[in-house]
């Protein structure tokens, strides 16, 4: 297998690294240098001014609030959703009911139909699911507040997007309507490969389902969780909460920044007031909370793993 | 509605455990009564979050055949008639024709280029050993975990320097740059599950390495195409981020970027029932082929994960 060996990995290398560096490595590499000149983005001159854009970050107060609400997506985002997400899976693969001669623990019925439904969202981008909900959140004409008015409850009518402290869950709410189904079908596929037998050992020992759920299922299904969740907390400090804040929050970034995160914060700082080295500069205290939020949960939660 | 139910099954989770446990009864009985109350209750609950999942899409799709006067007055009657006008309007004079072209071309693109760059990369990674081998991998996986914002300051005047700013093949040699992390780790796991002997046995007949891989590797390897091709297309059809950015002509824009730009523009003119009917458009296609290829798309959505 020699021949050409080294020939052949060059030429099929070349393209895809070269692309893949261009424009994706060398532009982290250059934002990291940016970080510490005065480039507006606007003229090609600049020059080193050390740490000042960091000096001028720490006495940013939009910066900390950007911040927070970023922690916030980062952390209640994932564990909502997964957590409403396991309930549901569970329900659907556990909550059956139990038929003469069959198996001790059985899906619902029709659970492949709720499967199907729960996925819609996932499918659909990000921002037009972010577009529809911003009509319906409206005020007066939107969905929600009129089946508030239609069930009576007239005198409950939230301004949602345009309340200062509403608007931030609201958005929220939406990047977790659109992802449950996606981790429904995910622990239904992983709980489904858990061996029945276990179920029926600890039923049998007078066990309830729900401690079966808390002694069986969840810790063999702890690596899937731990995965979902690095990644929907990735997903939601980057292009899903610019998306959803940027399209449905007026401003952007809400009443009195009530909703701003630090993505759409390094898109206005670049792309609107013309300070690029400022913007790669919160870029880079976004890296630094993403990669530290990967290594707490990874960290967090290391357990030994199980097999079966 | 939303937000206040969807934290409503949450509280509903901790409060069911006390209920079901504290049933004295032994046995069998127990374990039937249990099953009983527990089926109902599931039920109850799967329907519900099934309808909350639902109900906006049928909304939306209510709307987009209603006229302005009545998607103000009463946002949840049904339509007096059926006013498709709203459906013509929105494809040529808000230009979601447009809109549809141009994504379809970035799109298709894109995606071909994606998959025959990831999977070259990914088979060399996979069955050959060089000096830099892991390297150049972890170079691509970390890719994964990086906050794209921060690359795309800089990348935008990259990419404004080689005068690929505003251009459709600007736009496809990005996407197909930041779609190579996730194209090639997972075919990298893929190629590496495919046996051996077959190639060897090609090689030892005479067949040229990048043969070898046009001929047997890549059809061998259909499957894992296909998983990661669909996540790929979903993921470049939806994106919006990265068009936001680099793409901001408004003749070359793709449908997300373009359906936001309406809504601003609608609302100055007024015409929420276009817009409505744009929206609808731009889900139906993607709902449609989800339901058709239900099983493809979920294998191919999960299978990252599952690793």
């Amino acid at each position: 297998m020699q021949h050409g060996k080294y020939r052949f990995i060059v030429g099929f290398l070349a393209v895809p690294l070269g692309l893949y560096a261009l424009f994706v490595i060398w532009p982290f590499i250059q934002s990291i240098y940016y970080s510490f000149t005065d480039w507006t983005g606007l003229s090609p001159e600049f020059s080193m001014v050390g740490f000042a854009n960091y000096e001028r970050m720490l006495d940013d107060s939009i910066f900390w609030k950007s911040l927070q609400h970023s922690l916030l997506f980062a952390l209640l985002v994932p564990v909502v959703t997964i957590g409403l997400a396991l309930f549901l899976s569970f329900m659907i693969n556990v909550g059956g009911r139990r038929r003469r001669g069959g198996p001790v623990i059985s899906g619902v019925r029709g659970s492949g139909f709720y499967k199907i439904v729960y996925f819609f969202p996932q499918v659909l981008s990000i921002a037009i699911v972010a577009l529809l909900f911003a009509f319906a959140y409206n005020p007066d004409s939107g969905a929600i507040n009129s089946v508030l008015r239609a069930v009576g409850l007239d005198d409950v009518q939230p301004l949602w997007l345009g309340d200062p402290d509403l608007a931030l869950w609201a958005v929220m709410a939406v990047l977790v309507w659109s992802t449950v189904g996606f981790f429904v079908v995910l622990f239904s596929a992983g709980m489904a490969s858990i061996p029945a037998d276990l179920y029926e050992a600890a039923l049998l020992d007078g066990a309830s389902r729900f401690t079966t759920f808390f002694r069986i299922t969840l810790p063999l299904l702890w690596d899937t969780v731990q995965s979902g969740w690095v990644y929907m907390g990735i997903l939601a400090l980057g292009a899903e909460s610019f998306a959803v804040v940027q399209i449905m929050t007026t401003g952007p970034g809400g009443p009195d920044y009530s909703t701003t995160v630090m993505v759409l914060y390094v898109y206005q700082k670049a792309f609107r007031d013309g300070q690029a080295a400022y913007a790669t500069t919160i870029g880079v205290a976004l890296l630094v909370v993403t990669l530290a939020f990967a290594a707490v949960v990874m960290r967090l939660g290391r357990r030994e793993r199980l097999e079966y | 509605m939303k937000t206040t139910e969807t934290s409503a099954p949450v509280p509903a989770e901790s409060g069911a455990p006390v209920t079901k446990i504290d049933l004295p009864a032994p046995g069998q009985a127990r374990g039937k009564k249990e099953g009983t109350v527990l089926n109902v209750f599931s039920h109850g609950i799967l329907v519900i979050w099934a309808i909350m999942v639902v109900m906006p899409l049928v909304w939306a799709v209510m709307t987009s055949f209603k006229d302005d006067a009545s998607i103000f007055g009463s946002p949840w009657s049904l339509p007096d008639r059926l006013h498709f006008e709203n459906w013509s309007r929105a494809w040529t004079q808000a230009h979601m024709s447009d809109y549809f072209l141009n994504t379809v071309l970035v799109v298709g693109g894109s995606l071909i280029g994606t998959l025959v760059l990831g999977s070259m990369a990914a088979y060399v990674l996979a069955r050959f050993d060089f000096p830099g081998n892991r390297f150049i991998y972890y170079l691509f996986i970390g890719g994964m975990s990086f906050p794209i914002m921060l690359a795309l300051v800089p990348l935008f005047y990259v990419v404004n320097n080689m005068g690929l700013l505003n251009t459709i093949h600007g736009l496809i040699l990005v996407y197909i740059a930041y779609s190579l992390p996730f194209t090639v780790f997972f075919l990298t796991a893929f190629f590496r599950s495919l046996p051996t002997s077959v190639a060897e046995a090609a090689f030892v007949d005479g067949a040229s390495h990048s043969r070898t891989f046009f001929q047997i590797m890549l059809p061998m390897a259909k499957p894992g195409l296909i998983s990661v091709g669909i996540f790929n297309f979903l993921g470049q059809w939806n994106q919006y981020m990265l068009p936001t950015v680099l793409n901001t002509d408004e003749d070359k824009h793709v449908l997300t970027q373009g359906l936001v730009q309406l809504a601003v523009s609608q609302g100055y003119k007024g015409d929420w029932s276009g817009l409505f009917a744009g929206l609808v458009m731009a889900m139906l296609p993607v709902l449609a082929a989800y339901i058709i290829f239900q099983r493809q798309v979920v294998q191919g959505l999960t299978a990252g994960a599952l690793k």
